[in-house]
């Protein structure tokens, strides 16, 4: 931390000291007050005093049964709302009976294959009182139809429905990688979800537009702010062309930012993102409604930022990005695992997790103000050169004609694993510290961490037969029927969300429908790189 | 001697693949020939890429918890084609599974962790060995 070239970890120079002079003329207006245009200072006008943000630790294993035991563990402990982690069959449209999902069941989430696990999932969970955040996107329709039928069968009301689904297509492209059909009608599938969500599901965002995962596959934090918006730009035009007005979506469009270590460059850009958003919604998109441009974000912590070695440490760095999320607005944080290098979390991880939550939000004193670093010279400066270079990002990718055409022509991708690269470099030559890796490394150290968890490995048996029983049980007629409306819905270009609703309520399993939609749009296989 | 060759390739669903492309990027610039084969590659795909390719190693990477049995299907899958082309595997990988992945007959594992010289290092040792005694 040497000499005169001092950067921020997207490499934005910084000065030994800042003052007033460092700020631009104008502060009063790009800041505004908190809960107004531009919504720097935060989107509500008593943030954490009116209300904490939501605790949302990300879990879901194994089959409903499971998932739904650690739903139970996480709220008795003080969670405050549910996040729901699908396993890879389940994200990617096949059945856990299906070949390719025979070693991926119940892994990584929980495995779904009909309306009746969904509804197994929320058992004794009030779905009018919990709120939920679903991690899926190119079968988000398949999942919400479920999860409408879940919420039926317990009597609530569409409108009491609350929570989060992340249906953002274009960012698996670009990083995450759970594609199954190709990029148009992926689109179209997500746009589908926010027009039949939109007015009928008044407390449910049916869309979490994120850069997250471009971050965590290896951008930086300007690139990671730049792909976010011209991701939302992407799904609001796609929006207003099917005849949309703005101001009926925009203002259930939600986001989703990694909050990782550079804590004050971290608090920069998300007081940056909700200032370009307000000015995107007002200038591009002509919004008459402020809430329309009044941008709302979950934030994860960083998974890639955490080390295998000396795992205790990933707690004191989850606390640092933790603070960072809270200091930058968010509304709804997940904090990771100490022993996510290695495993899903452990019961005693992710009540840790928790625990690291509740300490910033009730001992720390961080949430008694708003916007406690507002006209801090060095976060202020750092807030306008974030935007500022966000800002040539977005230009350059509209140029190539949005978020989708570049996507396509795969610069973006090309620019995250040049970055991811560098930064593995820097790790290996020293030049970019982590501590207990490449400095302060203790070699007795032992990796091993005392309890890890671990996937029973019955579960997909159980699983496969439970499905078969259902299957077995359904009207095999009405079923059939029901699903011949999906083919003809994504056929003929008509939102596909009130058949594919009947259709899960007669037992069509999540494959089936996977299917249908692979046959009408086919299938998507990734150009290699190089 | 001609550059080494590579074969990289990410079998099961999961699509972390950062970490893989970044050996891919690691070993390239260490003068090495690399095939990347990219996500959801079956087993079949990435034996018969590493046939047709006349690779020296195979690479692949698993984030999803799935590395045990599929490890396991692509050495087996290369003893049935008799292929002899070492597999190394990396990813999200604990400790308590190393020995039985060698014991499967995989020549080197890179759980978390490993640094990228050391997976640079360790490939390329590999490959020139085959190179010595095919």
């Amino acid at each position: 931390m040497s000499g005169d070239d001092v950067r921020t970890d997207a490499g934005v120079p910084v000065r030994e000291v800042y003052a007033e002079g460092d700020v631009a003329d104008g502060l009063a207006d790009r800041l505004g007050t908190p809960g107004s245009p531009p919504y720097t200072r935060g989107p509500y006008p008593t943030m954490y005093r009116g209300r904490l943000w939501t605790m949302r630790q990300f879990a879901g294993f194994g089959s409903p049964e499971e998932a739904n035991e650690r739903f139970h563990f996480l709220l008795e402990r003080g969670q405050t709302a549910l996040s729901v982690a699908f396993d890879l069959p389940t994200q990617l449209g096949y059945d856990s009976a299906h070949p390719a999902a025979r070693v991926e069941v119940g892994r990584v989430g929980v495995a779904i294959d009909t309306a009746e696990d969904m509804v197994d999932l929320f058992a004794g969970l009030p779905l009018d009182q919990v709120s939920v955040n679903f991690t899926i996107n190119a079968t988000a329709p398949i999942i919400l139809a479920m999860y409408l039928v879940a919420a039926e069968r317990q009597g609530v009301a569409e409108a009491d429905l609350a929570g989060t689904l992340q249906n953002d297509i274009l960012k698996e492209f670009l990083a995450r990688k759970t594609f199954v059909f190709p990029p148009e009608p992926s689109l179209r599938l997500s746009c589908d979800v926010v027009e039949f969500a939109t007015g009928r599901l008044p407390r449910f965002n049916p869309i979490s537009i994120t850069g997250y995962h471009a971050r965590e596959a290896g951008c930086d934090a300007v690139q990671e702010l730049a792909f976010t918006l011209a991701s939302a730009i992407a799904y609001a035009d796609a929006l207003v062309a099917r005849g949309l007005d703005f101001d009926s979506f925009a203002p259930r469009l939600s986001f989703h930012f990694a909050t990782t270590m550079d804590l004050f460059e971290e608090v920069a850009k998300l007081r940056a993102a909700r200032r370009m958003w307000f000015e995107i919604a007002s200038a591009r998109f002509g919004a008459k409604d402020p809430s329309s441009g009044r941008l709302r974000f979950f934030s994860g912590n960083s998974g890639t930022t955490l080390t295998a070695q000396q795992p205790l440490n990933n707690i004191i760095r989850s606390t640092i990005q933790c603070l960072g999320a809270v200091l930058g607005g968010a509304q709804s944080i997940h904090v990771m695992g100490y022993d996510e290098a290695f495993e899903i979390p452990s019961e005693e991880a992710v009540t840790l997790s928790l625990r690291t939550q509740q300490i910033v939000a009730l001992e720390s004193g961080v949430p008694r103000t708003v916007d406690p670093l507002g006209g801090s010279y060095y976060v202020e400066a750092l807030t306008d050169e974030i935007e500022r270079r966000a800002g040539a990002i977005l230009a350059k990718i509209g140029e190539l004609g949005g978020m989708a055409e570049a996507l396509e022509a795969g610069l973006p991708q090309q620019w995250i694993a040049a970055s991811a690269f560098r930064i593995e470099k820097e790790i290996a030559d020293g030049s970019r510290p982590r501590v207990g890796v490449n400095v302060h490394a203790d070699q007795r150290e032992a990796v091993e961490l005392p309890q890890l968890f671990e996937t029973d490995a019955s579960i997909a048996e159980r699983q496969v037969a439970r499905t078969a029983a259902r299957v077995a049980g359904r009207d095999a007629r009405a079923c059939a029927v029901a699903t011949e409306q999906v083919e003809r819905a994504a056929g003929e270009g008509v939102n596909v969300m009130p058949s594919l609703i009947e259709a899960v309520r007669t037992g069509a399993t999540l494959g089936e429908l996977s299917d249908v939609f692979r046959r009408v749009f086919g299938e998507f296989r990734e150009p290699r790189p190089w | 001697m001609s550059a080494p060759r590579v074969l990289l390739a990410k079998p099961g669903l999961d699509g972390h693949d950062r970490g893989i492309k970044v050996i891919a990027m690691a070993l390239r610039d260490a003068g090495a020939e690399v095939i990347y084969l990219g996500l959801r590659r079956s087993i079949d795909e990435i034996v018969h890429a590493a046939v047709q390719e006349d690779v020296d190693v195979i690479g692949m990477s698993t984030l999803s918890g799935a590395h045990l049995p599929l490890s396991t299907e692509l050495v087996e899958a290369l003893r049935g084609e008799d292929v002899s082309i070492p597999v190394v595997v990396g990813g999200t990988i604990p400790a308590s599974d190393i020995s039985a992945l060698l014991e499967r007959g995989v020549a080197a594992v890179f759980p978390v962790g490993t640094s990228m010289p050391e997976v640079v290092d360790a490939v390329l040792a590999l490959a020139a060995r085959e190179r010595i005694a095919p």
